[in-house]
């Protein structure tokens, strides 16, 4: 195992660097692995779970990665493979012209510029493998023609910088031909991946995952007894008592939502939000503690573990015969679920086109997946005016929302949270318009970083949120971040400690939950957090 | 260095144009052959390289969104954005071809001490898109040379390109453009430290030779006046395929070197990162419609997989699920 991570500089020295870039040529300056920037290796139980080759426990500290013998030929073979599979690959490779528009998009190059944290270097340290090896000039030119030969220095550039990006797409926004970069990661850590070079934080994961449904291996009757505890909550902060159901047959919905929000704060507040309120609306739903895992760590290992992992999600609802599935408020997740998962493990022609059982209203543009974001499914119900809500509740917190990379930029979930926000808070300000939306900056833990041995990294990656975030405390006085994204709510916390103290981390249902009346509640004096509710006017005059 | 090997090979081919057709008088190498070599080269790698991305499998629905989805009625769709529709779609791709709209998002990122400010930064995009109107119009002009009669549209282009009406030959606005534009984006990766940075010879290349092509166009046109009947003589022996003896129709040196450029340029273009121009109408982050959960999309490699099903996950935990109270498949 690595040495235990060093403590992260003070947030002036974190700052203490340009933009200019170093005088040397990037072909000519060796990977510089600083303790703090990377995550531990994979250990070799892990990969076993899983059946990944080169099992082994391995640290990136090491001299010697222990390679598989001929891991070049594999590499080689590896990327011939994947360009025939994906368009996106191959013409990637191809077309950049570098002409830098994405250089500045990155929150990694951003927040501590290093030049191949620009999108365009980062795939150029891939493209230069591939002329070496694919293209005459290449073969022929050389360096001349921008190649090089794969050598370990070069695959360990690889591995340090293809988990440095969160896959967050924001540079694929800029490009002029739609270049993204999640697209390089992706196929470069599949590369990877091939020769058992992962990160322990994310193979733990999946292989938890794998077999016993969630990525941190809460056991069934632990996710029974974790919302049990968020029941108790519930019941002294409302004096509702709610019984929800798992595993059961019949129901009609499915809920899926990221074992982020079972069993740590702050997503847990957020499953509270949830739980009030399909008890409120008499919903039949069940949650499964097979399929308990919304969000996919398989997606930042391979394409195939990917699949894997999302197969449960269609099989148990097979299985247990629900008309429709409800998910939760995930940031990958949905993308998953969005873009991959109909085509990975569908059609699901066993389930029928998602209907509001309380609205009427018919999901139509999930006609095929037949699965309905949870911020798409309370809008319709806001909208419709079918929930009671009291604003004040939320009176003693200021709001800014943060998009998440996953569902802005491969979905388009937008308005739908930012309804529900106005619905139910009184104080909400925007951060700049050049963070936000489709030009969101990331949290900086995305895609499998959000481990504790890379706290430096994380917080240079989250400096532009942090930084747009600091923008609305200082002119609006905002303390609470809200997100539709359980890696949110775990990762910005200590972002938020770091860059700005006082900035509390929230799921749109988690404040949902503060302003939603339940029927026979008692007067409610403590948010979900049971923290003190603000006194209303009319009855401090009293 | 990586300049200086790009203004190298530029000036190698200048001069092997001006030595071959000018002093060793092989004007049917340079006037002929090579054209059609180049010619016929562009367009087999043009063709072989589209086809190949082609043969590219696109298993997953992965447009970039760029604005709200379609979703509920009552929430507005930015359909250019965030298509859902093949029409849409296109209305995308347009935008994305003749207007750069990604490009013109484009900002610039300063940071000041412990800030960040987001300054405008339309200059790459305005420069970019000066620089591929201009060519185009430019090539557009060039087909008068190779038809008989010129259409009426081409004329119709010439005459609006030299409205200004100043100099004889009377100057087209596109040839200013071109130039200053070519310039500008050529000067951007000498002077701008982090594009210098991410910059290879691959990127200085063309840029002047494309300049190089250029320069030697307008000093065949406005200063060294070449003889454009004879001139024409040529081209519509070319696209007639019936070649002419070019040594006979006494056309300037300047003029093959011009010719030897735009040689190099389309025989250079099919291997470089030129084939952005093809690449852009793949784009599957960009020409792909955002309905994946409306409509199934079909990976055509598509495999089976080994899963954890819920028979093993019951095996593993059935005690402590009865104890629990959880239902069980098996007793």
């Amino acid at each position: 195992m690595a040495a235990k991570a060093p403590k992260p500089p003070k947030p002036a020295e974190m700052l203490d660097f340009d933009y200019s870039p170093p005088a040397a040529d990037w072909m000519d300056t060796p990977v510089d692995m600083r303790p703090g920037t990377y995550c531990y290796g994979a250990r070799g139980k892990n990969l076993e779970v899983m059946g990944f080759p080169n099992a082994r426990d391995w640290s990136p500290a090491d001299e010697d990665w222990r390679l598989p013998p001929e891991w070049q030929g594999t590499v080689i073979e590896g990327i011939a493979d994947r360009m025939k599979k994906y368009r996106s690959f191959r013409l990637f490779l191809d077309i950049c012209v570098r002409c830098g528009a994405c250089a500045d998009k990155c929150h990694f190059y951003m927040g501590s510029g290093d030049p191949k944290n620009m999108p365009v270097l980062r795939a150029e340290l891939l493209r230069s493998v591939y002329r070496r090896y694919f293209t005459g000039a290449g073969k022929l030119l050389g360096r001349l023609a921008g190649a090089r030969d794969l050598t370990v220095d070069v695959l360990k550039e690889w591995w340090y910088y293809f988990f440095q990006c969160t896959e967050c797409r924001r540079c694929s926004v800029f490009c002029p031909y739609g270049i993204d970069q999640a697209e390089i990661t992706l196929m470069g850590r599949e590369l990877l991946n091939l020769l058992g070079l992962n990160t322990d934080w994310i193979s733990g994961p999946v292989a938890n995952c794998f077999m016993t449904g969630n990525h941190v291996g809460l056991e069934p009757q632990t996710i029974m007894s974790n919302i049990e505890f968020l029941l108790e909550d519930i019941e002294t902060i409302t004096g509702r008592h709610i019984e929800p159901s798992f595993n059961r047959k019949g129901a009609e919905i499915l809920f899926v939502t990221p074992s982020g929000d079972l069993y740590a704060e702050p997503g847990t507040y957020t499953c509270m939000g949830y739980l009030m309120l399909f008890e409120q609306l008499g919903l039949d739903y069940t949650m499964s503690t097979y399929a308990s895992e919304g969000g996919n760590f398989g997606f930042f290992t391979s394409n195939e573990t990917a699949k894997r992992l999302n197969a449960k999600i269609y099989a148990e609802a097979r299985r247990l015969g629900v008309k429709w599935i409800l998910g939760g408020e995930c940031g990958h997740m949905w993308r998953l679920v969005h873009q991959y998962m109909d085509t990975w493990n569908g059609p699901a022609d066993f389930l029928e086109l998602p209907v509001s059982p309380i609205t009427g209203t018919k999901f139509t543009n999930a006609a095929s997946t037949k699965m309905v974001h949870i911020a798409e499914f309370t809008a319709d119900l806001l909208y419709h005016n079918k929930i009671t809500v009291d604003k004040s509740r939320n009176d003693h917190l200021t709001v800014t929302y943060h998009d998440s990379c996953n569902t802005a930029r491969g979905m388009g979930l937008l308005e739908e949270p930012r309804y529900i926000l106005s619905r139910i808070c009184n104080n909400f300000f925007e951060m700049p318009e050049d963070t936000i939306r489709e030009k969101t900056f990331c949290c900086g833990s995305g895609a499998g970083l959000n481990a504790g041995e890379n706290m430096e990294l994380r917080l240079r990656g989250g400096f532009p949120r942090a930084n747009a975030v600091k923008y609305v405390r200082e002119k609006h006085g905002v303390n609470v971040l809200a997100n539709v994204c359980a890696l949110d709510r775990a990762s910005l916390p200590a972002l938020m400690d770091y860059w700005v103290p006082g900035v509390k981390v929230m799921g749109v249902h988690e404040l949902l939950g503060n302003a939603l009346v339940l029927d026979g509640e008692i007067e409610r004096t403590l948010d979900l957090r049971s923290d003190d509710l603000p006194v209303k006017e009319d009855e401090a005059d009293v | 260095m990586k300049i200086w090997s790009s203004c190298l090979a530029v000036a190698a081919l200048i001069l092997l144009a001006w030595a071959g057709a000018g002093v060793f008088g092989l004007q049917t190498l340079f006037g002929v052959v090579i054209p059609y070599l180049a010619f016929a080269l562009f367009l087999i790698g043009f063709v072989c390289r589209v086809v190949r991305w082609g043969m590219s499998a696109t298993p997953f629905r992965i447009p970039t969104t760029c604005g709200q989805q379609k979703t509920l009625s009552w929430i507005k769709q930015d359909k250019l954005e965030n298509p859902s529709t093949g029409l849409q779609v296109l209305g995308r791709m347009l935008l994305e071809i003749f207007l750069f709209r990604s490009l013109f998002r484009n900002s610039k990122t300063e940071k000041r001490g412990p800030v960040f400010g987001f300054g405008s930064a339309k200059w790459l995009w305005l420069g970019g898109l000066v620089f591929h109107w201009s060519m185009l119009i430019v090539l557009l002009r060039h087909l008068r040379l190779f038809l008989n009669p010129t259409p009426a549209v081409i004329q119709g282009l010439e005459a609006a390109d030299n409205f200004l009406q100043v100099g004889a030959p009377l100057l087209y606005i596109t040839d200013a453009t071109l130039t200053v534009a070519l310039t500008y984006l050529f000067l951007r990766r000498v002077v701008a430290p982090g594009v210098r940075y991410i910059s290879r010879p691959a990127d200085y290349f063309p840029l002047l030779l494309l300049l190089a092509a250029a320069g030697s166009g307008i000093l065949t046109r406005y200063f060294f006046k070449v003889d454009i009947h004879a001139v024409k003589a040529l081209t519509m022996g070319l696209v007639t395929f019936r070649p002419p003896a070019p040594g006979q129709l006494s056309i300037g040196v300047i003029f093959y070197i011009h010719l030897f450029l735009v040689s190099c340029l389309f025989a250079y273009f099919p291997w470089s990162k030129l084939m952005h121009a093809g690449g852009v109408f793949l784009s599957p982050t960009r020409n792909m419609i955002n309905n994946s959960r409306a409509v199934r999309h079909v990976n055509p490699w598509n495999y089976p997989v080994e899963t954890h099903s819920y028979a093993e996950y019951e095996d593993q935990f059935r005690e402590k699920m009865r104890k629990a109270g959880l239902p069980l498949e098996t007793e």
